[in-house]
């Protein structure tokens, strides 16, 4: 009985504990989820002079990928999101994040376009708008313009899966 | 031996001169102020335990660019750390601001302190209590 109090507060800790340790501390809950995604546009990396933006996806459930050629994870979800646009299940939407046009455009010659459009945004403003600071970060948007999942880190067909795809049949927030 | 001592110390001690933002933003003394208090005060996300005044993360140098902009327009601190955290979360300010969501990060620390002093008035009090067998002992 004397022991009762210590072992009670010590299991209590090694939940708490135990909770911090399978958390990852990158993993930022983004505060626009359920909320409106911020509207942008900018220049569009491939047809210099064209403005993209937000109002090209409205209506439609649609997935904005932020990328950029400096990103590793970036190189290793790009099978995966050409997959998907080629399965035709949803549009994907780039914004190509502080990134060298000239190496962004090699980039999407040699490895194949997934995007509908790639926003250029070169000095990171609507990065910072949508609160990205790792790409690769994926967001599901629904045809009224909601955020309702943001995925950090490459995306892949176990994710999708899992995260994604009840979503989009769903069309609710994911929390 | 004091050379050695000389060493150790000048290695130590220059490490903390290492500055990443050292251009000045601002002719006016005040608001050069606020932006030194302001980029001190905002984590950088991408590398969490930097504030963007510290960082060289290309990341800190997109928002520290963003706050002189925001300052330069007039905008308050409080203003600022709005667009921040609207963006952000919480996580972005080293001082979360009072608020139902971290409300238990401020009221924690208290309650421990209570339970902790709790703990000790009940152990002392306990101990108060008990026959001193000791020094019976040894008047034996």
């Amino acid at each position: 009985m004397r022991f009762a109090i210590p072992i009670v507060v010590f299991l209590l800790l090694v939940v708490v504990f135990s909770f911090g340790l399978f958390n990852d501390p990158r993993e930022l809950p983004s505060p626009f989820l359920g909320e409106q995604a911020p509207a942008f546009e900018v220049e569009s990396l491939t047809e210099p002079g064209r403005m993209v933006g937000s109002a090209d996806y409205t209506g439609k459930m649609a997935l904005v990928n932020v990328w950029a050629t400096w990103c590793g994870g970036c190189r290793q979800e790009h099978p995966f999101l050409l997959q998907l646009a080629r399965s035709g299940a949803i549009q994907i939407y780039g914004i190509n994040w502080r990134d060298n046009r000239e190496e962004a455009l090699r980039w999407l010659k040699q490895l194949g376009d997934p995007y509908e459009f790639s926003a250029f945004d070169a000095d990171g403003r609507v990065g910072i708008d949508w609160g990205v600071y790792g790409a690769p970060e994926t967001f599901l948007i629904s045809p009224e313009g909601i955020v309702l999942h943001k995925h950090l880190g490459p995306l892949d067909a176990a994710t999708w899966q899992e995260d994604f795809i009840p979503l989009i049949e769903a069309g609710a927030p994911s929390s | 031996m004091r050379k050695l001592v000389a060493c150790v110390l000048l290695v130590t001690l220059a490490s903390p001169a290492l500055a990443i933002d050292t251009d000045k933003a601002f002719d006016d003394p005040q608001l050069q102020a606020r932006y030194e208090h302001i980029i001190e005060e905002v984590r950088c996300l991408k590398c969490q335990n930097q504030s963007i005044k510290d960082s060289n993360a290309f990341l800190a140098g997109d928002l520290r660019r963003e706050i002189r902009r925001m300052l330069a327009e007039g905008k308050t601190d409080d203003e600022i750390y709005d667009f921040l955290v609207a963006r952000y979360g919480e996580f972005a300010l080293y001082r979360p601001r009072m608020s139902g969501k971290t409300l238990v990060l401020w009221i924690a620390p208290i309650l421990l302190l209570l339970a902790g002093g709790f703990v000790l008035v009940n152990i002392l009090r306990r101990r108060m209590a008990m026959p001193i067998d000791g020094d019976a002992a040894a008047e034996e």
